[in-house]
């Protein structure tokens, strides 16, 4: 493992992208950063701009409103960028995959690296994505 | 020439100040974990997110913005620190006398990295940016006053020097500054203008992440980032240091006298950190009329209370 995979590694900076969200996952992400899970141990780190971001997280089912935004901000992220894609809506589109103003799950719109299902998933279902997420790259 | 640009480059210079600073800066994250009951970062954290945006992150330039002056700007930021940083650890080191007049230069060059940073933000034609830059302009405005009226006080206390290291040496042979009335209400002034200068919470609103989403430094990313990150590790060594030379004994690099320095050092930032997690953001006019009135009143009881050598 060379010297900059390790480095990215170390310092993953995360930027939050909620689609048409019920709110349930955002707050299961957030619950990452209070002090029983403390994902800044980690190095991780919740930032304001995309520009800054490592990470690109994603949860909630993603309608036709969304779907330019949302490539919007991949296309605005600093490569190389990750995308993880949380909870059931995230991940297959969940109770809304048959919605009229759907627009598919995140992977049809831009490349995901990690799965987290759960409606929502628990803070350590997340902790385990990330796991696994570091250790694939 | 080669010993100017081993202090400039190497000993007192950029490579002990950004090593120093970024330990810092995990000190500061560090204690803040702590202030929240979390664990928080490892100890080479700073340098990774350092590396990380210096050698894997791409770099984005705006496109519609004056893009050179956006990439000169965190370079001049670096610069400015460090060149102010060289002038300080010099005479606070004891390894060259500085020279005539050194304080007032140490002084503008400390204003580089705001005035940078206004300058990269304005640059890069982002409105959440020219917000924060417009809020950056009115701080500096605010606090650099104040910041002239200390350097005043501790200019009166050391009997009319306005070289570091007399000032220093005024110290050293006589009491701390900070072992009076007067002092003490200097450093208490100095600590609001150190957590202004430094963006810290209190006064961080031109870079309020929730608010403008990091305001001045919105559109920067990869390595102009990271020298910008690199600025502020500098500074954040640089300040409490020239705090310490001004207004707490300076440091004598013998025996036990090492770890004074260190612990006066380390107090400094605790204090910073602790004000920074203890406090919440202001708006920008609060900030200014605080500085304005009640900072600058304090501080000139201060000037009056050395004129009368308290």
């Amino acid at each position: 493992m060379g010297f900059k995979s390790y480095c990215f590694k170390k310092s993953l900076w995360l930027f939050h992208f909620g689609g048409a969200s019920c709110n349930n996952c955002d707050i299961e992400i957030l619950d990452c950063l209070t002090p029983r899970y403390d994902l800044e141990r980690f190095g991780m780190l919740l930032v304001g701009s995309i520009r800054h971001a490592d990470v690109l997280l994603v949860n909630g089912s993603i309608n036709k409103k969304d779907k330019p935004r949302l490539l919007e901000i991949y296309e605005q992220a600093p490569k190389p960028v990750l995308v993880v894609a949380i909870g059931a809506c995230g991940c297959t589109g969940g109770i809304f995959a048959e919605g009229n103003t759907f627009a598919g799950p995140v992977d049809k719109i831009i490349p995901v690296d990690v799965y987290i299902p759960g409606c929502p998933p628990k803070p350590e279902a997340i902790l385990a994505g990330i796991v696994k997420l570091l250790g694939k790259n | 020439m080669g010993t100017n640009l081993f202090y400039f480059l190497v000993y007192p210079g950029f490579l002990f100040m950004a090593v120093i600073g970024g330990l810092l800066s995990w000190f500061d994250r560090k204690i803040t974990a702590r202030v929240q009951f979390r664990k928080g970062p490892p100890l080479l954290q700073p340098f990774y997110d350092f590396f990380k945006l210096l050698l894997v992150k791409e770099t984005i330039l705006p496109a519609r913005g004056a893009k050179g002056l956006f990439l000169a700007a965190p370079v001049f930021s670096v610069f400015g620190a460090t060149m102010a940083g060289v002038f300080i650890l010099l005479p606070l080191l004891n390894i060259t006398s500085g020279f005539h007049g050194d304080l007032i230069v140490i002084f503008y060059l400390l204003t580089i990295p705001s005035l940078t940073y206004v300058i990269g933000a304005l640059s890069s034609g982002n409105p959440l940016a020219a917000v924060g830059a417009s809020r950056e302009m009115k701080l500096i405005l605010s606090y650099e006053f104040t910041f002239l009226l200390v350097l005043v006080g501790v200019i009166i206390k050391s009997g009319q020097s306005i070289d570091l290291y007399q000032i220093i040496h005024t110290q050293q042979t006589g009491v701390p500054f900070i072992g009076s009335v007067s002092g003490v209400l200097l450093f208490i002034v100095a600590i609001f203008c150190l957590q202004a200068k430094l963006a810290l919470v209190p006064f961080d609103m031109p870079e309020a992440e929730t608010e403008i989403s990091g305001g001045i430094f919105i559109e920067y990313s990869g390595t102009p980032y990271a020298m910008i990150k690199l600025s502020k590790y500098i500074l954040l060594f640089i300040l409490p240091a020239f705090i310490m030379a001004i207004l707490m004994n300076g440091t004598k690099l013998e025996g036990i006298n090492i770890l004074w320095a260190v612990l006066k050092l380390v107090a400094v930032v605790l204090l910073l950190t602790l004000i920074r997690n203890t406090n919440p953001r202001v708006k920008i006019k609060q900030a200014i009329r605080f500085f304005f009135v009640w900072i600058n009143l304090l501080a000139i009881i201060a000037i009056v209370l050395a004129i009368f050598g308290l």
